[in-house]
């Protein structure tokens, strides 16, 4: 998978983001409009792209859903235009009691309680999808990746909770 | 490091040959150049040995004015002398008017973007703006016998979106300045400082110039430069400080009706009584006029409690930025002041407090911006091979595209690394549908309205298809420099649709090139001779890059290729020497451009992948 290789490591959802950090900066070192300032224009057009898509891998890549999401697609399954929704009821009953308790937690007795416990559970939700994507990805069998197509709509779920928790935390002590 | 650097025989540049490029900060109230001489950045004076060219044009029928000259004549005839354009740059006449209240100017429709009704006819800001680029262009010409200029570095503010930049870009074109970068003016400042190697964390930037106060909060982080928040005031400033005087004179001596060439000596006694009061705790101030004697006495004491509403003014600023970036006082690893008005000891002492830091101050804070704009010029046009700055932008504001209802739908975040592409696919809702238009807005706010409208885009020739069958992927590409341009195609039949890009604000291409022909009609050898002599540049930069990559990596490419590519070269330089029109030489250009376009994409790869092994070989 290019994004992977540009970065030299290997391809795993598990990211060794160190190495990647660091190998963004050589990579950029090189390619940078900056470091092409002089060079002919059909030179700069060429760096300007590949930085361009530098930025965009890394961006790719250090996001756990855009991560899952172009390392499916790689693999055959592009999910990322879909407007499919999920078909788990049981995930779904689970996302609104979650969905009441967020918003319940302003009014909470201890909101700071509250919300330390809302962010463990989120943050577990989070480990255990990760997990088993990780090892759906790495498989090289078509119903895995259609379980890790789910679990990548799970995900986003998880995702779209945090920032709403986020905003609730910056609301309540913004003043 | 190189120790000894061996040249071949016949290698086209010499190592050690210096390149002269220059670093500009288009200021508000004053604009200066700086470049970088034997290893250290200085700015360039006027023959009076003034660094700090007022950025003020006066456009008389006779000629136009730049610089001190024409800022004396503002009070005797402000309807042709343009003060501050760039608060003008990339705005309508209505913004303009709802930020500015009142101003002296006629403003009028020229081509479908804004100017000023001048004696010397209709004049853009853009235009206004290339007369101040090329006043310093040519003093930096002259402060090195004429030698060629090969590409500046300009500064613009953090919160610049891409009307502004794109219109500071083009003002530069105008005034035959080759763009290496337009450039952060915080970021610019940190670089003066050296902060860009080694140190890692959150700076602020506090900017109190002549007319306009900006807070910029910028996080260091591995090299890239983020800036997290701006803020500040667009009409708070030095000038604010020395009409608090004038005011206090007029109480002092009891007059209260000024002409104007009695309020002019108040505001210059005004100025040079602020100015002493940074050195020293007692003024006392002589006026003379009419007749009359006066001396006030000034403490900074008094002078102080004056102007402390005006600083705590700019410490909320500074507290909203703060929070705007999300993190707390104490974060902040340092803090640099920009701007003459920061050398007021109220500022500096008020500034230490709030940060509880002591501000930096050790450069000239009038001249911080233009010294770290020639610093990056200098590394930007190859003087340091060595160097490894590499600065890292990113957008200042989100940009998007109109849907349904008026909202706007983010395509690229702020804050995202520049340069960056994004594509978005869209789809026809009508039967046959063959057209579609998309405006795109840049701003964080969720409706069209609150946004900058940039440009309106109508996609034509679309394959007629059912409903929802077409896929339009529109892609967005940031460059380094933070301006968009935006392409789009029919996917399933591989149709490139055809777009027409109308900008909101700014100029197109051709608007630039036929205000570029018109401001050089009256004389038609001039222009000719000029752009000859630019295509000449031009033609040599890209021969220069071209051999110095072959001499690199001509490797790459098997004999054959490099026959035919040295033989393009070889003609381009002949054509040259030899061509009386710049379109000949451009048409050499484009064919040695375009037979190099393999060799561009072998390098880029193989530098990629050199950047990642080198690696490990310096490990061994």
């Amino acid at each position: 998978m290019r994004y992977f290789e540009l970065f030299a490591v290997p391809v795993d959802y598990n990211i060794d983001l160190a190495t990647i950090n660091k190998n963004y900066l050589e990579l950029q070192r090189a390619v940078h409009p900056d470091r092409h300032a002089n060079a002919s224009s059909r030179d700069k057009l060429m760096s300007v792209q590949s930085a361009a898509e530098i930025n965009d891998a890394l961006q790719t890549l250090k996001h756990p859903v855009k991560r899952a999401e172009y390392m499916l697609s790689e693999l055959g399954v592009d999910i990322r235009a879909e407007q499919q929704t999920l078909q788990d009821p049981l995930f779904l009953m689970q996302q609104m009691e979650l969905r009441e308790e967020l918003e319940e937690l302003a009014s909470a007795s201890d909101p700071d309680a509250a919300i330390a416990n809302f962010e463990k559970q989120i943050k577990q939700l989070n480990e255990q999808y990760s997990a088993q994507l990780a090892e759906q990805l790495a498989s090289s069998n078509e119903q895995q990746y259609q379980l890790a197509a789910d679990n990548i709509r799970k995900l986003k779920f998880v995702y779209k909770l945090r920032d709403e928790l986020e905003r609730i935390e910056d609301s309540l002590f913004d003043d | 490091m190189a120790l000894l650097q061996i040249a071949e025989p016949g290698q086209s540049a010499a190592p050690h040959e210096h390149k002269l490029a220059i670093g500009i900060d288009l200021g508000t109230t004053n604009s200066l150049v700086a470049t970088v001489q034997s290893g250290e950045a200085r700015t360039l004076t006027d023959e009076l040995g003034a660094a700090m060219l007022p950025s003020v044009v006066r456009y008389q029928a006779g000629g136009i004015t730049v610089g001190s000259d024409a800022a004396q004549a503002a009070t005797q005839d402000p309807a042709n002398t343009l003060i501050s354009v760039k608060r003008f740059l990339g705005k309508t006449q209505a913004e303009i008017e709802h930020s500015y209240g009142q101003l002296p100017y006629q403003f009028c429709e020229d081509n479908g973007s804004l100017a000023i009704q001048t004696e010397a006819g209709k004049v853009s800001p853009v235009k206004a703006s290339s007369h101040i680029l090329a006043a310093l262009k040519a003093r930096a010409e002259q402060s090195f016998g004429n030698q060629e200029i090969l590409g500046a570095v300009i500064t613009v503010p953090a919160y610049f979106d891409d009307a502004q930049r794109q219109s500071t870009k083009d003002a530069a074109e105008l005034a035959g300045i080759n763009v290496l970068r337009l450039l952060n003016e915080p970021t610019a400042a940190a670089v003066a400082y050296g902060l860009d190697s080694g140190q890692e964390g959150i700076i602020a930037v506090y900017d109190l110039g002549g007319g306009t106060f900006d807070i910029s909060v910028l996080r260091l982080h591995q090299g890239v430069f983020e800036v997290m928040a701006t803020g500040g005031d667009s009409s708070l400033g030095g000038d604010d400080f020395d009409s608090l005087l004038v005011d206090y004179f007029k109480q002092q001596t009891g007059v209260s009706a000024l002409s104007p060439s009695v309020l002019r000596l108040f505001i210059n006694k005004a100025k040079a009584c602020k100015e002493a009061l940074s050195q020293y705790a007692k003024v006392n101030v002589g006026l003379e006029f009419d007749g009359q004697n006066h001396t006030v006495e000034v403490t900074r004491e008094t002078f102080d409690e004056m102007a402390m509403p005006l600083v705590k003014k700019t410490l909320r600023s500074c507290r909203r930025a703060v929070k705007d970036a999300g993190i707390e006082n104490e974060e902040v690893l340092q803090v640099i002041m920009v701007g003459g008005s920061t050398r007021m000891p109220l500022v500096r002492s008020q500034v230490h407090s709030f940060f509880d830091k002591e501000p930096l101050t050790s450069i000239d804070p009038d001249r911080v911006v233009a010294l770290g704009a020639a610093l990056q010029a200098d590394v930007l046009i190859g003087n340091k091979p060595d160097s490894d700055m590499l600065l890292l932008d990113v957008l200042p504001l989100s940009l998007g595209l109109e849907t349904m209802g008026g909202l706007v739908e983010k395509i690229i975040p702020r804050n995202t690394t520049i340069p960056v592409a994004r594509a978005q696919e869209f789809t026809t809702f009508k039967d046959g549908q063959t057209a579609m238009s998309l405006h795109v807005l840049q701003g964080e706010r969720e409706l069209v309205d609150d946004c900058r409208s940039l440009a309106k885009f109508s996609l034509k020739g679309i394959p007629p298809m059912a409903a929802g069958a077409a896929h339009i992927r529109v892609t967005f590409k940031v460059d380094a420099d933070g301006l968009l341009s935006v392409s789009a195609m029919e996917k399933s039949t591989g149709v490139q649709a055809e777009i027409q890009v109308k900008p909101s604000f700014g100029l197109s291409d051709d608007q630039v090139a036929n205000m570029l022909k018109e401001s050089m009609s009256n004389a038609k050898d001039d222009m000719q001779a000029r752009m000859l002599k630019e295509q000449q540049v031009e033609a040599l930069r890209v021969i220069e890059a071209l051999n110095a990559s072959l001499d690199a990596d001509g490797a790459l490419l098997d004999d054959a290729q490099l026959t035919s590519l040295r033989a393009e070269i070889a003609e381009l330089v002949k054509v040259r020497e030899n061509a009386q029109q710049p379109s000949e030489i451009k048409a050499a250009i484009e064919k040695v451009d375009n037979a190099s376009s393999e060799f561009a994409s072998r390098r880029m790869d193989a530098s990629i992948k050199k950047a990642l092994t080198g690696q490990s070989v310096d490990n061994i």
